[in-house]
């Protein structure tokens, strides 16, 4: 809330980049991916659509808390993500009301 | 930060003066400092509304008798997409938060710039460019886009007319408003002056926040939804086509999804500027600052939850039109809640009746007839009737243009002598009002009538009984356009010529009105320490004595 804070620059991100754990990040994603492909050409009926966002999901969370850097943020920021998930999970819900019932 | 505020001489110096690294034009393009781009944004988004206004015109003038006046059916279609693109996405979105939010927002809340002054002017040029390709659109071979501006599937993947350029207009106009977004949230969370609370904030800057919010979460959805229409107009994907396979209610989803909630974009930061105009000219404290507070943040909220309320008619399941019309009866007890609080504050109040009061004043008559004709079209046994005539678009004139385009002409005339320094003719100014408020009900009541008689949107031509009251319309919009004119102009001449307005012309207790008019480049030549709300009138003089 002070000006000095912001515009000295004293708080500005001075965590380790770790280049490794990103690395292996990337590999991951890239797995998941694979594995979205993968299992795109299954017959899983109902579940296809589920299997598909549930991988969707943990991909979304390694990039939101490393590649985002939400997971090294003030808890703020996290309240933030909280609270446009949610917005989100309203709006596919509302949607569903259409999709699912008409 | 006192050294750009004061000359060698001792005098102060005005951020026009201030000489930085550039000077002339490109003191202007290249300048991060938010009282520039916030007039550059003025500037471009008063170039773009005189550009709207006169493609209405000439759709007026076609509508002066049924059949073939002026143009064919395809030019009319395109005029009313390009006014509708122009208007929504070049002047009524970015419009209060991009122009006045830029110039205003700092200063109120104590800081010397936005949190980041470089993206905010890559924001202007986002937002530049965004508005060239609308307009060079129009002039690739496929001609003009005719799609309405809702670019609804599937006759936008069919058309034979150019959709992709004006879609990545839009794609390009979205960044700009997400990135004006992050820097507004960003600011009002880390460069508040010592003692300034969120509860001690101008209601202007809550507005400004709320919308910030909206900016931030709707507008991927939009962008990555024109995406998805690119791609299937050049791949032939079948997302939304049904001859295909795919959904085209999905589009109206995915584009409502955004598009409603952008209806709170444009009036939030309108109903934030009624909020700082009522207690100033009331003399009085604004009543329920709490409840105006949080009915922002709850109009922003709900307005995410209502766009289905738009797709009565589209097909959609029986369980979805209950749900989003009760959603939608939800938004109007926010909205209640600012009205009753603005009549309230006026209640004993020792009013000033100038020209941003009156302005007000007009805002309130028109947009409680917008409101209340908006409940008439949320409720599903009317709205049936009612859709997609000229009902809809009496409703959404009198809360877009008399909401938010008149708030933004009541900003200007606010606010006009704090970032110019001099003031207009009032006498003019109220004149021109009246009769743009008389040219205004002549041209879209009638729309209400016609609308309610069958008279479908959108139709170069019209049954013949309809004739009379197009007549009334349009010269009704004459009257209107020679009212707007003649403000313009005014302003123009107070820019020139007018007399010096001094630093609290109308008796402003937030803090903009603690600085010079003009105000020096760092605004403040000490960040004041706020000890007070921003309308207790009870501490005017201690506040408004400390002067920066």
């Amino acid at each position: 809330m002070s000006h000095t804070d912001t515009n000295d620059g004293k708080i500005a991100h001075a965590h380790d980049p770790r280049y490794g754990i990103n690395i292996m990040i990337w590999i991951t994603l890239l797995s998941l991916t694979v594995i979205t492909i993968a299992v795109a050409g299954i017959d899983l009926g109902n579940y296809t659509l589920l299997v598909a966002m549930f991988i969707a999901a943990i991909k979304s969370a390694f990039v939101i808390n490393y590649f985002m850097h939400i997971k090294f943020e003030d808890l703020l920021f996290k309240l933030f993500l909280v609270g446009v998930i949610l917005v989100l999970l309203v709006v596919f819900v509302l949607t569903g009301f259409d999709v699912f019932l008409r | 930060m006192s050294d750009s505020t004061v000359s060698t001489n001792g005098d102060y110096v005005n951020f026009y003066q201030y000489k930085g690294k550039h000077t002339g034009i490109l003191g202007w393009l290249l300048s991060v400092d938010h009282k520039r781009i916030g007039l550059l944004y003025l500037g471009s988004m008063v170039t773009f509304f005189l550009v709207g206004m006169t493609l209405g015109f000439f759709m007026r003038l076609e509508l002066w008798n049924p059949g073939q006046d002026i143009m064919g059916p395809q030019t009319y279609n395109a005029l009313f997409t390009l006014h509708g693109i122009i208007m929504i996405f070049l002047v009524i979105i970015p419009g209060i938060p991009a122009g006045f939010g830029n110039f205003f927002l700092p200063i109120q809340i104590g800081a010397e710039d936005v949190s980041f002054p470089r993206l905010n002017l890559f924001s202007w040029y986002l937002y530049t460019i965004g508005g060239l390709l609308a307009v060079a659109s129009l002039f690739l071979s496929g001609g003009p886009i005719d799609t309405g501006w809702t670019f609804y599937a599937p006759y936008s993947l069919r058309t034979g007319t150019e959709v992709i350029m004006p879609l990545m207009a839009a794609f390009i106009l979205g960044f700009s408003s997400i990135l004006t977004g992050v820097n507004f949230v960003t600011t009002v969370h880390r460069l508040r002056a010592p003692g300034m609370t969120f509860f001690k904030l101008p209601l202007f800057i809550w507005a400004l926040y709320s919308t910030a919010w909206i900016q931030i979460i709707g507008t991927p959805i939009i962008g990555i939804t024109i995406l998805l229409v690119v791609v299937e107009r050049l791949f032939g994907v079948g997302l939304f086509d049904p001859a295909m396979g795919g959904d085209p209610i999905l589009f109206q989803h995915l584009f409502w999804i955004y598009s409603h909630p952008a209806v709170y974009i444009m009036i939030l930061p309108a109903m934030g500027v009624v909020s700082e105009i009522i207690p100033t000219f009331a003399r009085k404290t604004i009543f329920g600052y709490g409840a105006i507070a949080v009915s922002s943040i709850a109009i922003a909220f709900v307005g995410t939850l209502v766009w289905g309320h738009h797709m009565f008619t589209s097909g959609m399941s029986d369980e979805s039109r209950w749900v989003y019309s009760f959603l939608t009866f939800i938004v109007a007890l926010p909205s209640g809640v600012k009205i009753f609080n603005w009549v309230a504050t006026m209640y004993k109040g020792s009013i000033k009746a100038e020209t941003p009061f009156l302005y007000v004043m007009a805002f309130i008559f028109l947009f409680s007839i917008g409101g209340l004709t908006g409940l008439v079209l949320g409720s599903l046994a009317t709205d049936v009737h009612l859709h997609d005539t000229y009902f809809v678009v009496a409703h959404f004139h009198y809360v877009m243009f008399g909401g938010t385009i008149f708030i933004f002409f009541a900003a200007l005339h606010y606010w006009f002598p704090k970032m110019f320094g001099k003031m207009y003719n009032t006498k003019i100014a109220n004149i021109a009002l009246a009769i743009m408020v008389v040219g205004f009900n002549m041209l879209y009541f009638t729309f209400f009538i016609l609308g309610y008689l069958g008279m479908p949107r959108r139709y170069y031509d019209y049954l013949p009984e309809f004739q009379g009251m197009h007549q009334f319309a349009t010269v009704g919009s004459w009257v209107m356009i020679a009212g707007i004119l003649l403000m313009f102009i005014n302003l123009f001449l107070g820019l020139k010529n007018g007399k010096k307005s001094g630093n609290n012309p109308w008796g402003g207790m937030t803090l903009e009105w603690t600085v010079p008019s003009p105000p020096p480049l760092l605004n403040f030549k000490k960040i004041p320490t706020v000890k007070y709300g921003p309308y207790e009138y009870e501490h005017y003089d201690e506040v408004t004595n400390n002067v920066n």
